[in-house]
């Protein structure tokens, strides 16, 4: 365990460079990271000897921010965090606080925020697919993955008027009925969903190029994985079968049949593999969960005015990069007195040195796309 | 007949110049790459004697294998040294001045050599069709009355090419 | 002196449409690769410089034209200019060989192969100089690296070739297509292995994807044309481009029959008269398209969309009415038409090419080094012998043609099965070692 300690210094660090070592700088400004991300590698030759992630160039004090805002308005700050999957962010949210003013949104609500959140993670993993497989050199499939991501954003426009930044909760349930012919959309995207699967499943899974850029590199096996508190598809690959909506099902997922996928080798194309049966699943809750949403009530009756009573909540879910938590601290104000988010992005993120060591330089790209960071999140 | 074999005597003496040229200026650049430059437009102006010669074959090999292999690596073997070193190594030695008494001395026998003994040279009648068809004739010289050098040549290659392997790699 | 001069007007002539017309080739392959990307990727592509996109390519040339021109600092001015001059220079220098119809070469040399071959080994100076007068760590590590790259693929392209070159006994390249004319055969349904070695190689040679790992933009190392901007930059992606003509020519010339209509040697006459019903396809072809763009025209949203559609008609039966017209006159027959099949069969190779670089990722460097020296050398040494062993089959004990090819194809199809089994091997072992390290 001690080799995850940090001895309170840089992994990579000039007065340690051996003989034929070198520093190469990769970033902030680099097509492939996926945001503003900086990493040096310590080079030995083409081998990665370690790497330093350095992070915060999209620091935007969100939760410092959260200090001074009432719980309603920090919910559209959420969803700048992970911007890629603003849905997410926002249920986890807005469950967080329903926990800590004890209440919770009525069952219309909650199958409509299941569906939305399914619907966010497939757009999620799509673009993660999309950018994944540019950077491997793929050219098509991002096309084909935008054009199935559209669908899925117009869905979004149509039912709160926004694509990516939804704010698409209310603390308490929804604003927003759904719309005329919401359950039309959905069932006939998540009709056509399995086919343009597969068609992106012949492109890549059995390519030999493809499982030859894939296969083997990035290993993250299942101890060191639990060890650095990795969640998310990046754990579900390395062979462990945890997914918070199972474990500790929130929102309507308790009424919902569907399989939590994992592999065991926990490497990149493992990890694809479990993204695209992700997609699969989440495809088969949201077909499930359109077929009969309860009539009701779409919030809870909390008022308007949201003074928790003083007290702290952990409350976290599945978000489609990992364990999204929210720690909310009231002291019975308005305003929280601390809002942490356990961003899982930055957490998994750590895991790019153990992965990226020992492997090429060429791989490390393949590397930082398979773990599906957002830099939003991880520097908030 | 006569303007043909005109244009012939240009092509030798651009190929000739271009040759002479070329070599001399690779021996005095100071500049490790432009050395290297003026040795590939000797090695293509050779080449071009070589057509001439009616040699095709060796024309285009000696494009192949010196110019486009065996220059390359020079190349890649230049480029990975710093340049600094070369630029800034002694160009001439202090012995310039013997070495060119000497190189005049070399010359002027050459001279004398040659214009006395103009006369005892008889250079053979060029055989009619010379070295056509040169691809073929060179096949079958090579694989022909010639096979056993060929082989040993190529295992030499061999040898070297499996030497440097071990050399350069770090684990086998 | 007119006597002297006269062997050499020809040449010169073309040589000269060549140079001209060759540029302006290149870049509307550029605007293709960009509408069949486009088509591949759900969408359209440049639309509007020019009814669909016509113009774009003029439009690039233009922009690139104007653009300022950038010398890195203490960059080698000279080899700066000089490195994408050679690039050029070799690649239009290439065309010199080929045959685009039974009259229509530049320079018909008994070495026309061995010409190609040393000519683009000549333009691997084109890019490593480059990398180094750009002065930079990275345009030189990626200079290196794709002359690498095409060094070791060069080899196992070049023994392709010369299977090819058995099956023909010539270097010529207009005897090799007579060859196959004689012998009836395209050389791909001899040798179908050697062409496809040639395939991946010439891909390999271009620097394309699925091999163009030193010019990926994702990848850490930037390539040796980083540093290069404006017209040069435009002079090496031209040089690019024509490589990608010439392999495809080459692949054509010597694989599939070059200017040779299919079914050369079957001659089913219209009855009557002395055409032959193959040869109408070319004109029926561009008739087709014709009718095809008319009966578009009206469905096209813009009112100067409709007219450009018209003029493709038009242009099309004009092309339609040339290859008519060939038909009668038998002297022109053979040129016009060959062109025509020249012309479809390199469309078809570079289509092959652009659909390739859009399906597949791409190989990192040192798979791709492996994929060239362990699997591709062997391989085409393999089918040497191979070819070797059924022409002696063939030739010294009877055996029909396709016989003979057929088991020495079976034979060499189960070598390389056995080397990319032990490649997959290998790669299981990489793949521990990785992680054990």
């Amino acid at each position: 365990m001690d080799e995850y300690s940090n001895r309170g210094g840089s992994s990579v660090s000039t007065t340690e460079l051996g003989a034929d070592e070198i520093i190469l700088n990769m970033g902030p400004q680099h097509p492939s990271t996926h945001g503003v991300l900086r990493v040096k590698l310590k080079l030995d030759g083409e081998r990665v000897a370690g790497t330093e992630c350095i992070i915060g160039y999209l620091h935007r004090g969100v939760e410092k921010i959260a200090e001074h805002r009432t719980y309603q308005q920090f919910a559209p700050y959420v969803d700048r965090m992970d911007y890629v999957a603003a849905v997410s962010n926002g249920l986890g949210y807005c469950e967080a606080v329903e926990k800590l003013l004890l209440t919770e949104a009525p069952p219309r609500a909650r199958v409509v925020r299941t569906i939305l959140t399914e619907l966010q993670r497939i757009a999620s993993h799509l673009l993660w697919l999309g950018t994944h497989a540019l950077d491997i050199g793929a050219l098509t499939p991002v096309f084909y993955c935008f054009r199935e991501r559209e669908e899925i954003l117009k869905i979004f426009e149509k039912y709160c008027g926004a694509r990516l930044t939804t704010h698409a909760f209310r603390i308490g349930g929804l604003q927003y009925e759904t719309y005329d012919g919401f359950e039309a959309d959905v069932k006939r995207f998540c009709a056509d969903f399995t086919h343009k699967i597969d068609e992106y499943e012949t492109l890549l899974t059995l390519n030999r190029i493809w499982v030859s850029r894939t296969k083997g590199v990035g290993i993250l096996t299942a101890e060191d994985a639990i060890a650095l508190g990795v969640t998310g598809p990046v754990l579900r690959a390395s062979g462990i079968k945890w997914d918070l909506r199972k474990a500790q099902p929130y929102a309507a997922y308790d009424k919902y049949d569907f399989e939590i996928p994992t592999r065991e080798h926990g490497d990149t194309y493992d990890r694809y593999l479990v993204r695209m049966d992700e997609m699969r699943q989440s495809q088969r809750i949201c077909m499930q969960a359109v077929e009969d949403i309860p009539v009701g009530a779409i919030m809870a009756r909390i008022g308007k005015v949201l003074k928790p009573p003083p007290g702290e909540v952990y409350h976290s879910i599945e978000a489609p990069k990992g364990e999204l938590g929210y720690y909310i601290v009231s002291d019975g104000t308005v305003q929280p007195y601390r809002v942490r988010v356990r961003p899982p992005s930055f957490i998994n993120l750590q895991a790019l040195d153990k992965m990226a060591r020992g492997g090429l330089v060429a791989d490390v790209v393949a590397i930082i796309g398979t773990i599906d960071i957002v830099l939003g999140e991880v520097d908030r | 007949m006569n303007g043909a074999g005109a244009l012939d005597q240009v092509f030798f003496y651009f190929f000739a110049a271009l040759a002479v040229v070329s070599s001399v200026l690779m021996v005095t650049r100071r500049n490790v790459i432009h050395s290297a430059i003026f040795l590939i437009t000797a090695l293509l102006a050779t080449a071009g004697i070589f057509l001439q010669l009616q040699a095709e074959f060796l024309f285009a090999v000696q494009i192949i294998l010196y110019v486009g292999g065996i220059m390359v690596l020079f190349i890649f073997a230049i480029m990975l040294v710093h340049q600094d070193v070369s630029l800034k190594q002694l160009r001439y030695s202090r012995q310039k001045w013997v070495a060119g008494v000497l190189g005049v001395i070399l010359v002027a026998e050459f001279w004398f050599a040659l214009d006395k003994g103009g006369s005892l040279f008889h250079p053979g009648a060029p055989i009619s069709g010379g070295l056509q068809p040169n691809t073929e004739q060179v096949g079958q010289a090579l694989f022909g009355g010639y096979m056993l050098p060929f082989e040993i040549a190529s295992v030499l290659l061999l040898v070297a090419m499996v030497g440097a392997v071990v050399m350069a790699k770090r684990r086998i | 002196m007119l006597e002297t001069v006269k062997p050499y007007l020809w040449p010169v002539l073309f040589g000269v449409i060549v140079v001209a017309v060759l540029p302006l080739l290149a870049g509307y392959v550029v605007l293709l690769e960009r509408k069949v990307m486009a088509d591949m990727q759900a969408r359209l592509g440049p639309m509007r410089v020019g009814p669909h996109g016509l113009l774009q390519p003029i439009a690039d040339a233009l922009k690139l034209l104007i653009k300022e021109d950038i010398v890195p600092l203490n960059a080698d001015r000279v080899i700066f200019w000089l490195a994408p001059v050679l690039s050029v220079t070799t690649a239009l220098v290439a065309y010199a060989a080929i045959p685009f119809g039974p009259g229509f070469q530049i320079a018909d040399m008994n070495i026309g192969l061995l010409f190609i071959l040393a000519v683009s080994s000549l333009g691997i100076y084109g890019i490593v100089l480059g990398g180094w007068s750009s002065n930079s760590n990275y345009s030189l590590m990626g200079a290196i690296r794709s002359v690498a790259q095409l060094v070791s693929y060069e080899t196992a392209a070049g023994l392709a070739l010369i299977s090819a070159l058995m099956m023909g006994s010539s270097l010529s390249l207009r005897a090799l297509v007579m060859a196959q004319q004689n012998q009836g055969v395209w050389f791909i349904f001899c040798v179908p292995i050697a062409f496809f070695i040639y395939l991946v190689a010439s891909i390999a040679e271009t620097n394309r994807a699925p091999f163009d790992f030193p010019e990926a933009e994702s990848e850490l190392v930037a390539g040796y044309m980083t540093e290069y901007s404006g017209f040069r930059w435009s002079l090496y992606f031209l040089a690019e481009y024509a490589n990608m003509i010439i392999v495809a020519s080459v692949a054509t010339t010597l694989f599939l029959g070059g200017w040779l209509r299919p079914l050369a040697s079957v001659h089913l006459q219209i009855p009557g008269t002395r055409m032959e019903i193959l040869d109408l396809i070319p004109p029926l072809f561009f008739l087709a398209l014709a009718g095809y763009c008319v009966l578009r025209a009206p469905r096209q949203p813009v009112a100067v969309q409709k007219v450009f559609m018209l003029l493709v008609a038009g242009f099309c039966l004009l092309l339609a009415a040339a290859l008519g017209w060939s038909l009668t006159s038998a002297e022109f027959l053979p040129a016009i038409h060959g062109a025509f099949w020249f012309l479809a069969k390199v469309f078809v190779y570079i289509y092959a090419f652009l659909w390739i670089r859009f399906t597949f990722p791409r190989y990192r460097f040192d798979q791709l080094m492996n994929l060239g020296w362990r699997i591709l050398i062997p391989l085409a040494l393999t089918n040497l012998v191979g070819v070797g062993v059924a022409l002696v089959l063939h030739s010294a004990r009877g055996w029909g043609l396709f016989p003979a090819f057929l088991l020495t194809t079976l034979a060499t199809l189960a070598v390389a099965g056995f080397l990319v089994n032990e490649g997959d091997k290998r790669l299981k072992v990489v793949a521990v070692g990785a992680n054990g390290e």
